[in-house]
C-alpha cells in the first residue's frame, strides 16, 4: 500500500511538472509585457499553442532523416525525466535516488545532444549556425554547471538532491561564501542554458544572433509542441532547482501525508511564480549581447563556480 | 593456461598471405576462446597460473602469468581484437594490399597478448616491441601515401624512444643484481629517488605508446593511417595495453611507498591531455584523424583517475583509492569499446564514399542507416551522455574528484578542483566534438558526388558495429555488474581495498560509497526515458495528428539548392575555434577580399599552430640535423684517422673508469 501511494507521489510530480511548464513560460511572458506596458496574451496561451500545434500537420523538409522526427520524443523524454527528478514540493521520493545532480545536469546533455543534431539534420545554414552555437554555450555551461554542483556537493556530502536540500535545511548552514558563488554561477548557467536575454533571445526570428530558435527553426506540428514544451519544462527545471537548493524551505519530505503535499505544493507555485518575475524584471532591464561576450559572461560562471569549489577544498583541512 | 599461450601462437604463425577470409576467421576463433578464458579467470576469481617456456634469453627463459589485472586486460584486448576481425571479414575485402596487412594482423594480436602475460621484464619489452613493430607494418601498409611513410617515420621513432624508456625502467627496477623476474621486482625494494625515475621512465615510455600530452604527436598520424580496423586496434585496444603498462610498474612492480606527488604529477597531465585532447580533435576535419586525437583525450581522462588512486594510496585512503581505480579501469573498457566501435564506423564511411574528409562527407544518415546508427550510439556513449556506458565512468570519476578534499597536501588541494574543472569542460567539448563528427558526416545533404551514390556496408561489419553498440548501451545500464567484475582487479592494486559489491543493491542501482549517498541508476533512466518518449508518442500519434506532409526546406524563407550552403566542420567549429583556439592555438582568421569588379572569389584564411610541435619537438628535429650536420665529416675520414679516433676514445674511457673509481 504504501509502495503504492509513494508510485501516486512520484507519478503526481511527474504530472505536476508537465502541466506546470507551459503556465510558467506564459506567466513570464505576461509578466514581461506589463512591464512594456502591454497588455499581452493570455497567460495560458501556451497550452493554446501547444494544442493548436499538436493538431496541425507535419512539413518535414525533404532532406530529413528519421533521425530529425526522433529527436523531439528524445529530447522531451529527457528533459522530462530530468525535471521530474528534481525535488518540487517534496523531497526524498520514491525514484529521487535514480539520477544525482551530476546526471540531471548530463540528461540535459543528452537534450542538448540530440537537439543539436536535429539542427544540423537538414542541410541549411541556420540550423547549422544554431547547433555550432549552442554547443559552444553548452561547452562552457556545463562545467560551470558541474562546479557548482561540485561546490554543493562538498557542502552537503552528497551530489543527490534530495539529500542536499536537506542539508540546507539544518540550521548549520548558515550564510556561506562558496554556497554564494554557486548560486551566482547557477543563476548564469540557467540564463544561457534557457536562451534568455542577455545570451540569446526566445522571443526571436529573424536575428543573426539567436541560437536555439535557429535551430528548430525547421520544425513543424506536433514535433514543434514537444520542443517547445521541452523548452518549457527545461525553464522549469533550473528554477526548481534554484528554488530546491537556495530556497528548500516549506517542502515536504517524503511520506509526510496529503496536507504536507498540498502545503509544498502551494508553496512550490508561489516560488516558481516569483521566480519568474525576477526573471522577466531581469530581462527586460538588460539589452543583449554580442555572441562572442557570451563566452566571457559564462567563464565567469565557471570561474566562480571554480572558485566556490577551490575555497571549500582549501577551507577543509586535517 | 596452455591453451591460452598456444593459441596466441596459433595467432602469430597463421602467417598466410592468401586467403584473407581465413586468417581473420582464425583470428575471430582464437579471440574469443582467449576472451572466454579471461572472463573466466577474472569472474571465478581463480589464483594466479603460470607458465614457463624455455624461451628468450637462456638463463631467464619465456615467464607467463595470468593474474586478475592481465584478465582483465585481455578481455579488453580480445573483445576489441575479436569485434575487429568479425568486421574485417567483410571490411577486408576491400583491402588494396592484402599481403601488407595479413601477416601482420594476427601478429599485432599476439603481440598485445603476450605483453599483458609476460611475468619477467625480457619477454614484456620483446612482446612490446613485438607489438609496435607489427602496429608499424600496419601503419605504413599504404606506404606509397607520403603522409602515411611520415606517420610511420614518427611512429617508429617514439615507438622506440618509449621502449627505451621502459627498458631503463625495468633497469632500475631489477636493480644491481639483475633480478628481471616480476616477482624478484615485486619482492626487491627500490630507494625512493629510483622510484622517482622509475616513475617518470614508466611515464614516459607507456605515455608516449598510450598517447599523453606532449608525448602524443605519432599518435593522431599514425591510428588513422593504418587500416580502419587496425586503427579501431590501435586507438581502442593498443592505447589500453600502454595503460596497462603503466599499471603494472607503478601500482604492480614498483609498490609501496608511493609519494603524493606522483599522484599530482599524473593527475595534472591527465587534466591537461583531456583538455588539449579534444580540443586538437575539434580542429580536425579528417573523420579518423578527429577519432585519434580523441583517443587522447580519453587517455586523459584514465590517467586523471589513476592519479587520484596514487595520492589517496599515497595517504593510505584505500577505500578512495578503490573509487578512483574502479573509474579508471570502467574507462578503460568503455573506450575500448566506443572508440572500436566509432574507428569502425568511419572504415564502413570511408569503404562506401573512399572520403575520410568530413568537409565531403554529408547525408549518409539516407543511404547508410544502420551504420549512422551504430556511429550515433557510439558518439553519445563517448560524449557521456546517460543512459550509456561513458557517462557511468565519468560519474565515478567525478565521484572520485568529491571525496578527495580529505587530501591533506595543499598542492594537491589546488590540484584537484582544477583537474575536475578540465574534466568537466572535456566532457562538454567532447559533445561539441561528436556533434560535429556525426552531425558534418551523416547529416545535412551529400557534400560530393561519390557520397551521394554510397551504398550500406557489409553484413558482418554491421554485425560487428552493432555487437559493440549494445555492449556500450549494456555497460550504461547495468554498471553495478561491470564494477563487480573490476573488484578483483582493484583489489589486487590496492592492497585487497576494493568497492562495495554492487549486484545486492536494490534495482541494480550504483552505490559506490555507502555514506555519501550518490547513487546512479542507468536503467531506471532508461526505462524512464523510453516510457515517456514512447507514451508521448503513442499518445499523440493516437489523439492529435499523425499527418506528414514533404516539402523543400523552410530555412527561413531562403532555402538553397546547393549542399556547399550548409554549414560545414570548418564552419561548425568556429565559435569555439574562436572561444579557445585562439589562445591555445593562436588561431588567427583572415578574409581575402578581391577588390570591386574583380572575380575572384573571397576566401577564408584559417591559421593554427600546434604549439606543441612548433615548441617542443621542431626544436629537437632542427638541433639533431644541426648536431648531424656539424659531425657529417666524420664519415669521409681516412682509416689512420679513424684509428687515431678510436684510440682517443680508449684512452678517455679508461681515464673516466679512473677517475670514477
Amino acid at each position: 500500500m504504501a509502495l503504492i501511494a509513494d508510485f501516486l507521489v512520484q507519478g503526481c510530480q511527474m504530472l505536476l511538472v508537465l502541466l506546470l511548464a507551459p503556465l510558467l513560460t506564459g506567466w513570464v511572458r505576461m509578466i514581461k509585457a506589463r512591464l512594456l506596458r502591454r497588455r499581452g496574451p493570455s497567460v495560458l496561451q501556451p497550452y493554446r499553442d501547444l494544442l493548436k500545434l499538436l493538431r496541425k500537420e507535419v512539413v518535414l523538409a525533404d532532406s530529413a532523416s528519421w533521425l530529425f522526427r526522433v529527436a523531439p520524443y528524445l529530447i522531451f523524454a529527457a528533459l522530462w525525466v530530468a525535471a521530474a527528478l528534481v525535488p518540487t514540493f517534496a523531497s526524498g521520493l520514491l525514484f529521487s535516488w535514480t539520477a544525482d545532480l551530476i546526471a540531471i545536469v548530463a540528461l540535459l546533455g543528452t537534450a542538448r545532444f540530440f537537439l543539436a543534431l536535429a539542427g544540423l539534420d537538414i542541410g541549411t545554414s541556420f540550423g547549422g549556425i544554431g547547433s555550432s552555437r549552442e554547443m559552444m554555450i553548452a561547452s562552457l555551461a556545463e562545467p560551470a554547471m558541474l562546479m557548482m554542483v561540485f561546490t554543493l556537493s562538498l557542502l552537503a556530502g552528497t551530489t543527490e538532491l534530495s539529500s542536499i536540500a536537506r542539508f540546507i535545511l539544518t540550521a548549520d548552514v548558515g550564510l556561506r561564501v562558496s554556497l554564494g558563488l554557486a548560486l551566482l554561477a547557477l543563476v548564469m548557467v540557467a540564463i544561457a542554458e534557457n536562451a534568455r536575454i542577455p545570451v540569446d533571445n526566445p522571443a526571436t526570428h529573424l536575428e543573426l544572433t539567436m541560437v536555439h530558435e535557429a535551430m528548430v527553426l525547421e520544425y513543424s506540428g506536433r514535433h514543434l509542441a514537444l520542443i517547445e514544451l521541452s523548452a518549457s519544462l527545461k525553464l522549469l527545471l533550473y528554477l526548481s532547482l534554484l528554488g530546491c537548493i537556495f530556497a528548500p524551505w516549506g517542502m515536504a519530505t517524503a511520506g509526510a501525508g496529503l496536507t504536507a503535499y498540498l502545503i509544498g505544493m502551494t508553496i512550490y507555485v508561489a516560488k516558481l511564480a516569483f521566480g519568474g518575475v525576477l526573471l522577466a524584471l531581469f530581462e527586460t532591464s538588460i539589452a543583449k549581447m554580442r555572441v562572442f561576450r557570451v563566452d566571457q559572461f559564462l567563464g565567469a560562471a565557471l570561474m566562480l563556480g571554480l572558485l566556490g569549489t577551490l575555497l571549500l577544498f582549501v577551507s577543509r583541512s586535517r | 593456461m596452455l591453451l591460452l599461450a598456444v593459441g596466441a601462437y596459433v595467432i602469430a604463425a597463421a602467417r598466410r598471405p592468401d586467403g584473407g577470409r581465413q586468417v581473420y576467421g582464425i583470428a575471430l576463433f582464437v579471440c574469443i576462446v582467449l576472451l572466454g578464458l579471461a572472463l573466466g579467470h577474472l569472474l571465478t576469481g581463480r589464483a594466479p597460473a603460470t607458465l614457463t617456456l624455455p624461451l628468450g634469453l637462456p638463463w631467464l627463459g619465456a615467464h607467463f602469468r595470468l593474474d586478475a589485472l592481465a584478465a582483465f586486460f585481455l578481455i579488453v584486448v580480445n573483445l576489441g581484437g575479436a569485434v575487429a576481425s568479425l568486421f574485417a571479414l567483410g571490411y577486408g575485402q576491400h583491402e588494396r594490399a592484402p599481403e601488407r596487412v595479413l601477416p601482420f594482423f594476427p601478429a599485432f594480436l599476439a603481440g598485445m597478448n603476450l605483453v599483458l602475460l609476460a611475468d619477467n621484464a625480457f619477454t614484456f619489452l620483446f612482446a612490446w616491441e613485438f607489438m609496435s613493430l607489427s602496429s608499424w607494418a600496419l601503419v605504413m601498409a599504404h606506404h606509397q601515401e607520403p603522409a602515411n611513410a611520415r606517420a610511420g617515420y614518427l611512429y617508429l621513432v617514439m615507438a622506440c624512444f618509449g621502449t627505451l624508456a621502459l627498458l631503463l625502467a625495468f633497469g632500475l627496477l631489477a636493480g644491481p643484481d639483475g633480478g628481471y623476474d616480476f616477482a624478484a621486482i615485486r619482492a626487491g625494494t627500490v630507494s625512493p629517488g629510483f622510484a622517482a625515475l622509475v616513475l617518470a621512465l614508466a611515464l614516459l615510455g607507456a605515455g608516449s605508446k598510450a598517447g599523453l600530452v606532449p608525448l602524443h604527436v605519432w599518435l593522431p598520424l599514425a591510428h588513422p593511417a593504418a587500416p580502419s580496423h587496425v586503427s579501431a586496434l590501435m586507438s581502442g585496444v593498443m592505447t589500453k595495453v600502454a595503460v596497462y603498462g603503466f599499471i603494472r610498474i607503478v601500482f604492480d612492480l614498483l609498490g609501496e611507498p608511493v609519494l603524493w606527488w606522483w599522484g599530482g604529477l599524473v593527475l595534472a597531465l591527465g587534466g591537461i591531455t583531456a583538455v588539449l585532447g579534444v580540443l586538437y580533435a575539434l580542429m580536425q576535419h579528417d573523420l579518423k584523424r578527429l577519432l585519434a586525437y580523441h583517443t587522447v583525450e580519453n587517455i586523459g581522462i584514465i590517467f586523471i583517475g589513476l592519479g587520484l588512486a596514487l595520492a589517496f594510496q599515497a595517504n593510505q585512503m584505500y577505500a578512495s583509492a578503490a573509487l578512483a581505480l574502479t573509474a579508471a579501469l570502467f574507462h578503460v573498457f568503455n573506450h575500448s569499446l566506443f572508440k572500436s566501435l566509432l574507428f569502425l564506423g568511419a572504415g564502413a564511411v570511408l569503404t562506401a564514399t573512399g572520403e575520410r574528409d568530413m568537409e565531403r562527407l554529408g547525408g549518409l544518415i539516407h543511404s547508410m542507416p544502420w551504420t549512422a546508427l551504430a556511429f550515433l550510439i557510439g558518439s553519445a556513449a563517448i560524449s557521456a551522455l546517460p543512459p550509456l556506458n561513458g557517462f557511468v565512468s565519468e560519474w565515478l570519476t567525478f565521484q572520485a574528484i568529491l571525496i578527495s578534499p580529505e587530501l591533506p597536501q595543499w598542492l594537491l588541494k589546488f590540484l584537484v578542483p582544477a583537474v575536475g574543472a578540465l574534466l568537466a569542460l572535456s566532457a562538454a567539448l567532447a559533445a561539441a566534438c561528436f556533434v560535429k563528427a556525426f552531425g558534418i558526416t551523416f547529416l545535412g545533404r551529400p557534400r560530393s558526388p561519390a557520397v551521394a551514390q554510397a551504398r550500406e556496408t557489409d553484413r558482418y561489419s554491421l554485425v560487428a558495429m552493432f555487437v559493440l553498440a549494445s555492449l556500450c548501451l549494456l555497460a550504461g545500464i547495468l554498471p553495478g555488474l561491470v564494477v563487480d567484475g573490476l573488484a578483483p582487479v582493484v583489489g589486487l592494486l590496492n592492497g585487497g581495498a576494493r568497492l562495495i559489491p554492487q549486484h545486492h543493491q536494490p534495482w541494480l542501482t550504483l552505490v559506490p560509497v555507502v555514506d555519501v549517498k550518490s547513487t546512479y541508476n542507468g536503467l531506471l533512466v532508461l526505462l524512464f526515458m523510453a516510457l515517456s518518449g514512447f507514451a508521448a508518442a503513442f499518445l499523440i500519434h493516437r489523439l492529435a495528428s499523425a499527418a506528414v506532409r514533404r516539402g523543400p526546406a523552410w530555412d527561413c524563407g531562403f532555402p538553397d539548392a546547393n549542399p556547399a550552403f550548409q554549414y560545414t566542420a570548418g564552419s561548425f567549429a568556429q565559435p569555439i575555434r574562436r572561444v579557445f583556439g585562439s589562445v591555445v592555438f593562436q588561431a588567427r582568421e583572415r578574409v581575402k577580399m578581391p577588390p570591386p569588379g574583380d572575380l575572384q572569389p573571397a576566401r577564408l584564411e584559417v591559421k593554427l599552430h600546434d604549439p606543441i610541435w612548433e615548441r617542443g619537438y621542431a626544436p629537437i628535429a632542427h638541433a639533431v640535423v644541426a648536431i648531424s650536420t656539424r659531425f657529417n665529416y666524420l664519415q669521409y675520414l681516412t682509416i689512420r684517422r679513424y684509428l687515431s679516433l678510436v684510440f682517443g676514445a680508449l684512452v678517455l674511457l679508461l681515464l673516466g673508469m679512473v677517475l670514477w673509481r
